[in-house]
């Protein structure tokens, strides 16, 4: 079947078996392989993406279903506009040795995305909790909680940034 | 940024400096083996046993070769003239003579096929590879071959595997047990005889899957204009891998190239050399296509190497002050149907049994068993895991005997600051005598014990001996000590690229252990250079001729310091030619920022890529007299022997006397890892061990039925601790220079793992005082602790 | 682990759905979240000929909160239910339960329907729909039916469902607005199924309770109501002592199974604990 769906903020069209995993299609298809299978259960996390900005398994849902809709994956976050052209929340993990084999960090990085997106200013027991459906065995995660911290200090103060030349502009009137 | 004059620095180690790995990892960009797409490529997928024990009676493989997109499909008996099964499997089962000559080691030989064609052993166990052109029809051929069994009867349990009239795994094998030792520190009998207190214990480690979160894989593609083999695999040591297949295969090492890529993980399993690699490589060479295995999930917890699994009976000497004068411990090592480490990880809980403590007489028999079960190596921790469980759980048994304070009685055992280097009358696996090198243990208990709170919460306790609150909180120890970077050796190269940069090239393939970020901070030093400038790169057979591995904590030991000397010898190259082309003597030369300058004055100075070309060979080369042209050095480090890390380790924990639910708050851990080359790796491998630890502890068993069926196939099953599970995590950590290697370093990947469970145990039974409970199984599920807690009720 | 093979029809309105599903004479399987039919997929433990998508159909999204009702529509997300504050307001044992389901990226996904329809006898919806007696609506070409839940369940993943039969909508009716009620269990790990849940109801007036409901699960084949519990409770003074003996009821009244991750007896201690401390909650939130 051709399906077409929007994938980091790029229209594409592919043909796909039926039975071909989101996964599957964006690894092997599309060369997009940040997209790991750790598990191809829905334990693991580690093919987490955003579907229409939610966190899903691309484990469980196959490449036909996401037609028509927006996917983003690890490699579409970076926007330029963080340090180095990175996303905040991979500046945080860098910043907080929030990985070691990297092999969990896409996920990761994606579902610290949404939580952030959700909630600017997570409490330590929503973080623990959030993020409990993304295994990790390398770093016992307490590096992982020091860099959601980061990005979420790093994505406020951007968007405090972002929101002060508006209020300048005002004060000068 | 001061350059001293003898070629090293203290700048970047010692430093917490980013990692030089993280940014393709963080952006998706990092290669795994399963990323490397290679045109034409076919899929392979595996028939598995789906029988513990059985006679293979036939195998018809005639509709899976009628399936769409099959390539091939392959039986054992298929290669059986081009494929030799597996009867050496890893380097260091060669016994040395002096682990001969205490031990006596007896170790049979078992051999392992690479697909079983007349009887498959477990679960798992590879029969049929089909080839196809992609993984989904691959899997839905392998549907298609047809396998007719006749099952043989079935050993599960090893301690039934030693009894007589037990069925027997490899017929030659008569009482199941494949490999054994005994060794004897001191006048055992005579101690015992003279003790005022003896007592017996029996402890049990489950079997545990290290689960990496990359499962194993491989890619293999053969070149015929070069005639090479080049095999990607998710392997810890692709040199050995390299070996087996030379072997297996008949063909030279020097037609085979294994790379290893990022991996995922690896933490013990990906140590060992598997059929898969061996097969694809002669897949790839018979097909003339590339093609590629990628284990699933579902594969990876039957396929890939279990661990732990240690059951042991421990007698313990004592007298009233708790002071052990001696210990006998038999046990059995669950091995699994094939046993591909020998005595490794058996060995190492006897080594390691009696930790930071005195003991001074000491028996130990070890015993490998074989069942009809995945085969055991090595997970982190690799054997200390288990002896610790028993050690420092007999520490505080022996403590509520007497009476007394555990931390007490673990303190009046500790080998004093004192009395080290500290020889312990038994040979190390490398058949060095093992001498516990340095460390203060009694100042480091009693720095943790302060950290810990554990004195207040004593306290506490006597003023409130009995407690009706259904949640209790219990603070318990344990002890580590650690035989860090083995031999042995391992090799670097260190040269100048054209462009003049340093090139560091290790033969230790790392998985995640920021071999590129370490390795380079030391290469820094040497060459006055931002880890940033070094060109890392490891994990590549056609790199370093010959190497190792990464295992048993001995990368920044081992291959760091082989790059320190490699980096040195080249440091001192680059002078020579330098100042041939200067024309002042070396001894008055700085390597430094990418020059060589005369020291004192930065601009009489030749970059490094002049002193590149000046090495060149041919007439206009500026070498030292006597020297061959070149700027690429070469060094093998080969250690005298291990040198011990060590350390403690205060669990706190709170248990639902109702649910048996144990949570942990939080770990303390004091731990001497020797100088570290980057504290926040450092931290980074405790926090990730000890969480393995807990998991360890409380959540992980693969668990089969009396039918040698495995229940624990998925990760809903086996349970990895989550996110959810973290406790708080305080480190302290000492660092006092070992002198067993020129980088002062001692091992830490594996420390962080192995006390977390006698640490969580003696805090569960602390938790429940004053209730007398045994908890000398692992894992410490919620039902356990309640059926604990009831027998101790009775 | 890639999944068999099989025709993908997305269906274009519940008509459609229904007629593919009767196409298919029994041999497609409906695919909501796919949170727990893609892992049997993956793991070749099902093998369908086809799959009817019905995510794709507007008419059964969203959920509404009327007064004494809650209605659920077939891909109504689990995440949707727990993000709505006024649910938890009205009955808290469904935000208490739904919370504990997997984790956020299943929850994103997996529906309210999914998950009873699939029947875990460890899983939360089919337990709650027990415990506020949820009627389900279920199409097929042939017309439609209403089935509570009380007869729905009939065994490990198993319903009185047909298999050309498309569940539209679940209702749940709420309990009194001042009655309590809670949602207790007891996992392995955060996210993990449950080993064993407790869902209460209660109803209080003049210091008695007029109302009681419990349900247990993870200690059956399904979900479980205990009746005889309940009637220890009916006209009883909310309390400790009175909760800890609805607790050894319960006990009595449930045969539980036997797994690697606790057995019948521990399952049933579980069982006994956690009913005590529902109860004690769902009392404490009784008006
Ligand atoms: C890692 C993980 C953890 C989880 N943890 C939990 C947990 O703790 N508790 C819990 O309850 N669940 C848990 N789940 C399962 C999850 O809640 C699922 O969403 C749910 O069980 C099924 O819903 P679904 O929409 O995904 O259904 P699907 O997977 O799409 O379908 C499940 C079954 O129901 C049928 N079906 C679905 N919708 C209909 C319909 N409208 N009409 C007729 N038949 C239908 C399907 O044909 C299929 O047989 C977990 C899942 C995963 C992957
Ligand atoms: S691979 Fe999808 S959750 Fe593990
Ligand atoms: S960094 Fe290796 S699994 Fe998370």
């Amino acid at each position: 079947m051709r399906i077409s769906m929007e994938v980091n903020g790029r229209g594409v069209e592919v043909d796909v078996e039926d039975r071909t995993s989101l996964a599957d299609c964006l690894r092997d298809r599309l060369g997009l392989t940040g997209v790991h299978l750790g598990c191809e259960h829905g334990v693991c996390g580690a093919c987490t993406v955003l579907l229409d900005g939610s966190s899903v398994r691309s484990c469980l849902l196959f490449a036909v279903q996401a037609a028509g809709h927006r996917v983003t994956t690890v490699e579409g976050l970076a926007d330029g506009a963080g340090q180095g052209g990175l996303h905040p929340v991979q500046t945080a993990f860098m910043a907080c040795h929030g990985l070691q084999c990297g092999f969990c960090t896409p996920g990761l990085v994606l579902t610290t995305c949404e939580l952030l997106a959700e909630d600017p200013a997570p409490t330590a027991e929503e973080v623990r909790a959030r993020l409990s459906g993304n295994l990790c065995r390398c770093t016992g995660y307490v590096k992982i909680f020091e860099a959601v911290d980061r990005a979420a200090e790093l994505m406020r103060a951007r968007s405090g940034t972002a929101a002060a030349p508006a209020g300048a502009a005002e004060d000068t009137r | 940024m001061t350059a001293t004059d003898r070629g090293h620095r203290d700048e970047w180690v010692g430093r917490s400096v980013p990692r030089k790995e993280d940014l393709p990892l963080v952006t998706g960009h990092g290669r795994y083996v399963a990323d490397i797409q290679l045109p034409g490529t076919a899929e392979v997928a595996f028939l598995r046993s789906p029988m513990a024990h059985a006679r293979i009676t036939g195998i018809d493989v005639s509709a899976a070769l009628a399936g769409e997109g099959v390539v091939t499909v392959v039986t054992g008996a298929d290669i059986r003239a081009t494929v030799l099964p597996f009867t050496r499997f890893v380097d260091q089962e060669f016994t040395p003579p002096g682990l001969e000559r205490a031990a006596h080691p007896v170790i049979l030989p078992c051999p392992m096929p690479v697909l079983a064609s007349e009887r498959v052993r477990y679960v798992g166990e590879p029969v049929v590879a089909v080839v196809a052109a992609d993984r989904a029809l691959a899997e839905d051929a392998v549907a298609l071959v047809d396998v007719t069994y006749e099952a043989l009867p079935v050993v599960v349990d090893p301690v039934l595997a030693v009894q007589s009239g037990s069925p027997l795994v490899h017929d030659d094998i008569t009482d199941n047990v494949q490999a054994t030792f005994e060794v004897r520190a001191g006048d055992v009998d005579a101690a015992f005889a003279a003790a005022p207190h003896v007592e017996r214990f029996n402890y049990e480690t489950q079997r545990q899957a290290a689960s990496p979160m990359e499962t194993r894989g491989v890619l293999a593609v053969h070149t015929d204009v070069t005639d090479e083999t080049t095999v990607w695999t998710s392997s810890q040591t692709p040199y050995m891998v390299r070996t087996r297949i030379s072997e297996q295969l008949g063909i030279a090492e020097e037609s085979i190239r294994v790379v290893v890529p990022d991996m995922g993980g690896g933490f013990g399993p990906k140590v060992q050399v598997y059929p898969e690699e061996v097969l694809l490589a002669h897949l790839a060479r018979t097909l003339g296509r590339p093609v590629r295995w990628i284990e699933d999930r579902s594969e990876h917890m039957i396929a890939t190497a279990h661990s732990r699994d240690q059951r042991h009976t421990v007698e313990v000497a004592f007298d009233d002050s708790g002071l052990i004068t001696a210990i006998r411990d038999d046990f059995l090592m669950d091995a699994g149907a094939y046993n591909p480490f020998s005595i490794t990880c058996a060995y190492n809980s006897a080594v390691h049994f009696r930790s930071v403590y005195q003991v001074p007489h000491f028996q130990v028999r070890g015993r490998c068993v074989l069942t009809n079960k995945t085969p055991n190596g090595p997970y982190r921790g690799c054997g200390r895991p288990e002896a610790t469980f028993a050690m420092d759980r007999a520490v505080y048994q022996i403590a509520r005997l007497l009476g007394l304070d555990p931390v007490e009685v673990m303190a009046r055992n500790l080998i004093p600051a004192d009395a080290m280097p500290y020889p312990r009358g038994m040979p190390y696996r490398d058949g060095q005598e093992v001498v516990y090198d340095c460390g203060d243990f009694p100042a480091a208990l009693a720095q943790l014990r302060a950290l810990s709170g554990y004195d207040e919460h004593a306290r506490a306790r006597q003023a409130q001996p009995t407690s009706t609150a259904v949640t209790r909180r219990g603070i318990g120890f344990a002890s580590y000590i650690e035989g860090t970077g083995i031999g042995p050796y391992e090799g670097a190269v260190v040269m100048l690229d054209s462009l003049g940069r340093v090139v560091v090239r290790s033969g230790s393939a790392p998985h995640g252990q920021s071999h590129d970020t370490t390795m380079s901070q030391v290469a820094a030093d040497v060459f006055g250079l931002n880890p940033d400038q070094i060109i890392f790169s490891a994990g590549d057979t056609s790199l370093v001729p010959n190497g190792i591995g990464t295992f048993a904590s001995r990368s920044a030991v081992v291959a760091g310091s082989a790059v320190l000397l490699a980096g040195r010898r080249l440091e001192q190259r680059v002078r020579a030619i330098a100042s041939e082309l200067l024309e002042i003597s070396a001894e008055d030369l700085v390597v430094d920022a990418g020059y060589v300058h005369v020291r004192g004055d930065a601009t009489s100075r030749v970059s490094l890529a002049d002193v590149y070309r000046a090495a060149l060979p041919g007439p206009q080369a500026r070498i030292p007299g006597g020297t061959e042209p070149g700027t690429r050095e070469l060094q093998y480090f080969v250690p005298p022997t291990v040198t011990f890390g060590a350390g403690f380790l205060a669990a706190t924990v709170s248990v639902d006397l109702e649910t048996g639910g144990v949570v942990v708050e939080r770990i303390d851990i004091i731990h001497d890892c020797g100088r570290m080359i980057n504290p926040v790796v450092v931290e980074g491998q405790l926090q990730g061990g000890i969480l393995q630890g807990i998991g360890g502890a409380l959540y992980e068993s693969v668990v089969y039925d009396e039918n040698g069926q495995p229940l624990t196939t998925t990760f809903m099953d086996y349970l990895l601790p989550t996110s959810a599970e973290v406790p708080e995590i305080r480190q302290i950590h000492l660092a006092t220079t070992s002198d067993r290697n020129p980088l002062g370093v001692k091992g830490v990947g594996e420390a962080g793992a192995i006390a977390p469970p006698a640490a969580i145990a003696n805090a569960v039974a602390d938790a429940l005082r004053p209730l007398e409970v045994e908890l000398n199984r692992l894992p410490l599920s919620p039902p356990t602790v309640i059926e604990a807690i009831t027998r101790a009720q009775r | 682990m890639k999944a068999p093979r099989f025709e993908y029809r997305a269906a274009t309105s519940v008509a459609h759905a229904t007629e593919l599903l009767a196409e298919y004479d029994g041999d497609a399987k409906v695919l909501a979240g796919g949170q727990s039919l893609v892992p049997l997929l993956n793991f070749r433990l099902s093998n369908p000929a086809a799959l009817v998508d019905i995510n794709g159909l507007g008419e059964l999204g969203g959920h509404r909160l009327g007064a004494d009702e809650l209605h659920v529509g077939a891909v109504c997300r689990h995440r949707e239910i727990e993000r709505d504050p006024q649910i938890a307001a009205r009955c808290p044992a469904i935000a208490d339960a739904v919370a504990q389901i997997g984790h956020v990226a299943i929850r994103n996904r997996g529906t309210v329907v999914g998950s009873i329809a699939h029947a875990d006898p460890a899983a939360e919806w089919p337990g709650l729909a027990m415990l506020l007696d949820a009627q389900f609506t279920a199409r097929a070409v042939q017309g439609e039916r209403t089935i509570a839940a009380g007869a729905f369940f009939d065994g490990f993943l198993s319903t009185v469902l047909d298999p050309t039969e498309v569940i539209t909508a679940v209702t749940f009716p709420l309990p009194p607005v001042a009655s309590g009620s809670a949602w207790i269990e007891f996992a392995r790990r955060h996210g993990d199924f449950a080993l064993v849940g407790v869902g209460a109801v209660i109803e209080c007036a003049d210091e008695s309770i007029t109302s009681a409901r419990i349900v247990v699960t993870g200690v059956s084949d399904t979900p479980v109501r205990v009746a005889a519990a309940e009637r220890v409770l009916h006209g009883a003074q909310p309390g400790e002592a009175l909760f800890a003996e609805a607790g050894r009821v319960v006990a009595t009244q449930v045969d539980p199974i036997s797994d690697i991750h606790g057995d019948a007896t521990y399952r049933r201690r579980l069982a006994q604990v956690l009913t005590r401390r529902a109860l004690a909650v769902a009392a404490d939130r009784a008006a």
